[in-house]
């Protein structure tokens, strides 16, 4: 809290005026639309929308289209998730051994924050490519006949190496600092007790490290459910057989391709619903990191 | 390091190489097919090393482009991408540091209320509202348009909690000493805290940017002329063309160009980004 302020009372709402402008016009104005288009049903010509309640949701309970996306979303959040924190963890517990070669590794592993999820979608796209890609050939001479367009355990399995891949940097980043910030003394007390290294790995790093993993844990999940879009309309479309249409392609396809607003919009609602109590997990976590 | 393990720090760099070859290895996959033409690919084996094509197809898809994918050279795309990636960058920046000022350093009705607003934007990811944004975009004539595609994206509620931060952290005795010397709001924000948070834009800068750069759903959406098309839209387009004519050579030149300039960023500024990357999740 400043005590010192300036008195001014329209200063403030002109300092403020383009972030309130952009975010009722562009946040608020549609996240309100989709709310209500959400308990409306449009005829097929777009001329005639009634009040259907609470049915686009009714049906969206019990449609088995939708809850395999529910499933389809929680499996593949939860593998790029443990994929990409258990990877990164590994390096980052190996970087915490270096002493002057951290800065090379580290800048050899960060960069891929950059590549673009469609991008790493397509750069996995063109190893995994059945024909001619690098993958199936090796997969092939140890016998597994690779082809993700037709079988859904290998299309899942792409875009989760795609989005795991992508993620690993941040994960490796914050995991490196969370490893800085124990104290040394602990681990050399552990030591001088006769606990070797992994016996201090998972009695000191790992309870130390809790509040790193379980805030990076919040924000693969959010980047598995909504900033992978990219990778799988890069990839899979969703396909085969909707084995990787996650909630937020299904979202965007039902609206755009399919035209039905009033399914499309009921979903906008229920993963608006799933990102306030991620946040709201996020920030109650926040709180707790101050008192740590 | 506690005591001395050589085969443990010989363990540590196996795993740091072994990691470091996993995460290059699409790139130099992509770069390797880069610089092949396209019948290097019908033999069935795959080239491993660099052909001698780099320059050939990086300049035929900066110049010309596949025309027969629908989509403008690369060049263009590039200037489109890098066009939107510094509205979105400089304009969350812009609105984020006068709405944290106001904030801070103001007491007025509705403070709350507002503070409030923005922070709500945090939990509305655009994929979330995707249909009915697009239609108020519609609406207001904003398709096939550099302010579509970066005004709608410019809210940011972690940039303005970022700021907030830097400027509670900034001592008060500096705002008195600049009001006892006479200065208005506006110049106390412009020579003192514009300078201060200096650091704190370019870290922010650097982030933003490559969101900015990186962005796919909704340039897909907005642009349906190809002089609008950003690269990383854009290459999705050109890969579903040539599905049926295999030229694998010129699509992995566009990918590699279209993460060349965020890579860079990331690379160059490497300081800047981790402190942004920190700074942008407390």
């Amino acid at each position: 809290m400043k005590r010192t302020l300036f008195r001014n009372q329209l200063l403030p709402w002109l300092l403020l005026a383009p972030q309130l402008a952009i975010t009722f016009i562009f946040f608020l104005w549609p996240a309100a639309q989709a709310v209500r288009q959400s308990f409306l049903r449009q005829d097929a010509f777009g001329i005639n929308t009634t009040f259907v309640g609470l049915s686009n949701f009714e049906a969206l309970w019990n449609s088995p289209e939708y809850l395999n996306s529910l499933q389809v979303t929680a499996v593949f959040a939860v593998l790029v998730t443990v994929l990409s924190m258990g990877f990164a963890l590994l390096l980052a517990v190996a970087v915490d051994r270096m002493i002057r070669s951290t800065s090379v590794y580290t800048t050899l592993l960060v960069w891929p924050y950059a590549v673009a999820p469609a991008v790493a979608g397509i750069l996995w796209w063109f190893i995994f490519n059945p024909t001619i890609g690098v993958m199936p050939y090796f997969l092939d001479a140890v016998g597994y006949d690779w082809n993700h367009i037709s079988s859904k355990t290998d299309a899942m399995t792409l875009v989760v190496i795609a989005s795991a891949w992508k993620q690993i940097s941040y994960n490796f980043l914050f995991f490196v600092a969370g490893l800085q910030s124990v104290p040394a003394s602990l681990r050399e007390a552990a030591a001088i007790d006769g606990a070797g290294p992994v016996r201090r790995f998972f009695d000191i790093t790992v309870p130390l490290l809790s509040p790193t993993t379980f805030f990076l844990l919040v924000v693969n999940i959010v980047y598995a459910m909504f900033d992978t879009f990219g990778v799988i309309d890069a990839t899979t479309e969703g396909g085969p057989a909707q084995a990787t249409n996650i909630l937020v392609y299904k979202v965007y396809f039902d609206g755009f391709v399919g035209q039905n607003m009033g399914s499309s919009a009921a979903q906008s609602v229920i993963l608006m619903l799933i990102v306030i109590a991620l946040t709201v997990v996020q920030f109650r976590y926040v709180e707790k990191k101050v008192a740590y | 390091m506690i005591e001395n393990r050589p085969g443990l720090n010989l363990l540590a760099h196996l795993t740091l190489m072994l990691g470091v070859a996993v995460v290059a290895l699409p790139v130099w996959v992509a770069f390797v097919a880069s610089t092949h033409t396209a019948t290097d690919f019908m033999s069935g084996t795959i080239p491993l090393w660099p052909g001698p094509h780099l320059i050939e197809n990086y300049s035929q898809m900066l110049g010309a482009g596949v025309s027969t994918s629908g989509t403008p050279p690369v060049g263009t795309m590039m200037w489109n991408s890098l066009v939107m990636a510094l509205l979105i960058a400089c304009g969350k920046i812009a609105i984020s540091i006068t709405s944290a000022f106001a904030i801070v350093y103001f007491r007025f009705p509705l403070r709350q209320l507002a503070f409030w607003c923005i922070f709500i934007t945090m939990m509305l990811p655009v994929e979330v509202r995707i249909v009915p944004t697009f239609q108020v975009v519609a609406d207001l004539g904003l398709l096939n348009s550099y302010a579509g595609l970066s005004i709608p994206l410019i809210a940011s509620a972690t940039a303005t909690f970022l700021f907030r931060q830097v400027f509670l952290t900034i001592p008060d005795e500096l705002t008195e000493a600049a009001r006892i010397d006479g200065a208005g709001p506006m110049k106390f924000f412009r020579d003192i805290l514009l300078p201060l948070s200096r650091t704190n834009i370019a870290a922010l800068f650097v982030i933003l940017f490559i969101y900015g750069w990186n962005q796919y759903l909704w340039p897909l959406l907005i642009t349906t002329s190809s002089d609008y098309y950003t690269i990383v839209a854009g290459i999705k387009r050109m890969a579903d063309a040539v599905d049926g004519l295999p030229q694998w050579h010129l699509v992995m030149a566009t990918a590699m160009l279209a993460m060349l300039p965020p890579v860079a960023v990331v690379i160059g500024m490497q300081r800047l980004f981790v402190k942004g990357l920190v700074e942008t999740e407390k």
